[in-house]
């Protein structure tokens, strides 16, 4: 038995931290949520430098070739620091959805340079309030144009090419299109959201050029395939956010007095911050087998994203909900980071799918696995 | 990252599978004998070929066997229906203080025997009014020449009607703080001036026990540790209750509950396809798989010669509730015929109600929530204690009161 992360995969999380406390204090965050900036382009371009956006790209792509594993481990840093990135639009959505199904074409055309960090991608899925499903697809793809408007997306001003869920006849209607932006049928308009510190915008498609992704037919199943293996490095950068804010609440719990001693000593502040540290405990636990899930392409990913998902979006709510309320009405205020947390925590909750979508994948994927 | 053996977990287990298949007691060997007769027979076999209490020295009786080892063989032996539980107080909690504070005589005598099943122990720690408040114990041990003359209740002792000794601690001087007037003893249990009285629980079953020692002479040669330090032996004790309690077997669980609602319906469909069905089997799924995937990270460091801490209280703490609500779930899930216990008439032989009426000695047995809440806060968090309004004082001076039922 060993469920465990190698030697180099630690060594690569002790440099991850140290490159990221000194990378991305919270000053860094703080000037995205108060500017006007989609990302912080410095901070980006840093992360490029140390290789981490070509970390599961293959080696003939100007990749690393590593594996998930360490995609994993720097998931969970970047989740500590509430990065204000677009790592997971580009890494876990895009590169993947190029891994997963592009051409060889379209990866030579593609991967090198989201390796090299010379363009970002992401993904567009949404179209408004409500889940989307194949049915629900408007934005329609007639030939090699696309047509539509998806909303939100994340890192939509920023993204060199967009990976699009849209209609088209054929299949179960459901299909992935590859869209540069950078053409005229194309426009982003940004949008406010709940979490700044990640740029969002509206992408209108008009007549945009496209091309498909995957082969033909493979629909739905192709999106729920990349959603089941984005979902695990997203839950990993959950697990690193709830326990950042389980050690904010700690500390301050720690240094705040009240009748006489800290409130750390109350068993409603004790008993609140146990519960915090069983829930992520719980969830990082499952994320390991996400891990090991994703990294072997198991055929219990879909149980195993779905289970790493649910939990990661409950914990990092939990936690994050609760070390404002452990910081009284300082937790409360704008100068206190607590809101970080409170933000991003609900922001990763709705991005590819919500608790509710996800448990209900979770007793699908067990039916399936049972009836098998 | 990988769930295999490494190359010696997979001889030793290819060797502890080839002995269970040869020697696992038969049905026709069990049968005319009780659950007490059995499980003694069991274990002597166990001890008789080297498998019982594997991880103890060779010398005490058993195999000087890593944990991993120990728990690649619970794997293997889990997998058989087999006579057990009398001896797991003994060998999971009394061995290991033994072990880790009786002489050499004492160890030789004692260790062999509960190794191969012939003595059953139990722990006589609780009293009505010390719980959660273990060290506020008030049964006194009074020093009269070489022995110790003993007055006092016990309670929630398991198994205490049919033990041949108990492990105990006692208060033998009321005028020092809680903590320092306390020292810790065996004792057989057939000694005069013990009196057993089993206590009916909610569920109907009688597992626990008062104790009531009236005059009771133990030999000053069966105390462990100095006098005064028995809180510190109990210390031992407990860190190994709160290990056993929390793997113990429970059935409701995942599995039962979903089955239960692919059969039965909410309206006109299966309940499994109502969504709140669904969105509550998916959080213990999750709870459920949490706790396997941390227990295979707490075997990960075993495997590598760690020592587990006390963040494994996260077992029973999370383990018992989700069992409790699961239980109350599925009683909800069979309507009015919820209600029915009874072994023909409820589904899976009224196994739901059963663990709805036992699940809550559970959620207090070996520590409950409240203080495995406090343990992760202290221990695993770093957080103060409460303030104690008896510390540094005098036992004798400390106001009590203990609730009436």
């Amino acid at each position: 038995m060993n469920f465990e992360f190698s030697e180099d995969q630690m060594m690569l999380r002790d440099q991850a931290q140290r490159f990221l406390a000194e990378n991305c204090p919270p000053a860094v965050v703080r000037k995205v949520l108060e500017g006007d900036a989609d990302y912080d382009a410095d901070l980006w371009k840093k992360i490029v430098d140390m290789g981490w956006t070509a970390v599961v790209i293959p080696e003939e792509f100007g990749g690393l070739g590593l594996s998930y594993l360490e995609l994993c481990v720097i998931a969970e840093e970047l989740g500590r620091v509430c990065a204000p990135v677009p790592f997971s639009s580009s890494v876990y959505l895009g590169t993947e959805a190029l891994l997963l199904a592009g051409s060889s074409e379209q990866q030579e055309a593609w991967l090198p340079k989201l390796a090299a960090g010379e363009a970002i991608a992401t993904f567009a899925l949404a179209e408004g309030p409500g889940q989307t499903t194949a049915a629900s697809l408007a934005t329609t793809a007639k030939g090699d144009k696309l047509s539509g408007s998806k909303i939100p997306v994340a890192d939509a001003g920023i993204a060199d090419v967009v990976v699009v869920a849209a209609r088209h006849d054929g299949g179960d209607g459901a299909a992935l299109y590859l869209v540069p932006t950078d053409q005229k049928g194309v426009s982003v308009t940004p949008v406010s959201t709940l979490d700044p510190t990640r740029g969002h915008g509206t992408l209108t498609l008009d007549k945009a050029e496209a091309q498909p992704l995957g082969k033909p037919g493979e629909g739905w199943a192709l999106i729920e395939k990349l959603l089941n293996r984005a979902a695990v490095p997203f839950a990993w950068e959950q697990v690193g956010g709830a326990q950042a804010a389980l050690e904010q609440a700690r500390e301050y719990a720690l240094g705040r007095y009240a009748f006489g001693r800290p409130i750390a000593s109350y068993q409603a502040i004790k008993h609140k911050l146990a519960n915090m540290y069983v829930k992520n405990t719980l969830a990082r636990s499952n994320c390991y087998y996400g891990a090991w899930a994703l990294n072997t392409d198991a055929a219990e990913l879909p149980v195993a994203a779905a289970t790493a998902r649910v939990s990661a979006i409950q914990a990092y709510y939990f936690a994050a909900k609760e070390n404002i309320q452990t910081h009284g009405g300082m937790g409360f205020t704008w100068e206190f980071d607590c809101q970080f947390y409170y933000r991003r925590s609900k922001l990763l909750a709705v991005t590819i799918g919500s608790e509710a979508q996800w448990q209900d994948k979770l007793i699908t994927a067990v039916e399936k696995s049972n009836a098998a | 990252m990988d769930f295999k053996d490494t190359p010696e977990e997979a001889k030793f287990r290819e060797e502890a599978r080839a002995w269970l298949k040869d020697n696992v007691p038969k049905d026709s060997e069990l049968e005319g004998l009780n659950y007490i007769e059995q499980a003694k027979l069991w274990q002597k076999r166990k001890y008789d070929a080297g498998w019982a209490c594997i991880t103890w020295p060779k010398e005490y009786g058993g195999r000087g066997a890593s944990a991993i080892e120990q728990v690649i063989w619970n794997q293997e032996e889990g997998k058989y229906e087999l006579p057990g539980g009398v001896f797991s107080i003994g060998q999971g909690m009394a061995a290991p203080t033994l072990m880790a504070w009786a002489d050499e005589e004492a160890k030789a005598r004692y260790l062999p025997r509960l190794a191969s099943g012939e003595d059953i122990w139990c722990q006589l720690f609780s009293e009505p009014s010390a719980g959660s408040d273990l060290a506020a114990l008030r049964t006194k041990a009074a020093k009269d020449g070489d022995e110790w003359v003993v007055n006092g209740q016990k309670i929630w002792t398991s198994g205490a009607h049919y033990s041949d000794y108990g492990i105990l601690v006692l208060r033998t001087d009321p005028t020092v703080a809680k903590h320092k007037g306390l020292t810790y003893f065996y004792l057989d249990m057939k000694s005069p001036g013990v009196e057993i009285k089993p206590i009916k629980q909610i569920s109907g079953d009688a597992n626990f026990n008062e104790v009531y020692f009236t005059d009771v002479r133990i030999s000053d040669s069966q105390r462990l540790g100095e006098v005064g330090q028995g809180w510190q032996v109990a210390l031992t004790t407990l860190m190994n209750e709160r290990a056993s309690i929390g793997a113990g077997g429970v059935n409701v669980g995942f599995d039962s509950v979903f089955k239960l609602a692919q059969k039965v319906n909410i309206g006109d469909k299966p309940a499994i396809e109502n969504d709140a069905v669904r969105a509550r089997l998916a959080d213990w799924y999750c709870q459920e798989a949490g706790l396997r995937y941390t227990s295979y990270r707490t075997l990960s460091a075993l495997s590598r010669g760690d020592t587990p801490g006390p963040e494994n209280s996260i077992g029973k703490l999370v383990g018992a509730p989700k069992t409790q609500d699961m239980a109350s779930f599925a009683i909800d899930l069979l309507e009015q015929s919820g209600a029915l216990w009874d072994e023909e008439l409820s589904a899976e032989a009224g196994m739901f109600q059963a663990t709805y009426m036992s699940i809550p000695g559970l959620r207090v047995a070996g520590g409950t929530d409240e203080i495995m809440a406090n343990i992760i806060a202290e221990r695993v968090l770093g957080l103060p204690q409460e303030p104690r309004m008896d510390k540094g004082i005098p036992f004798n001076e400390v106001p009590t009161g203990a609730a009436k039922g």
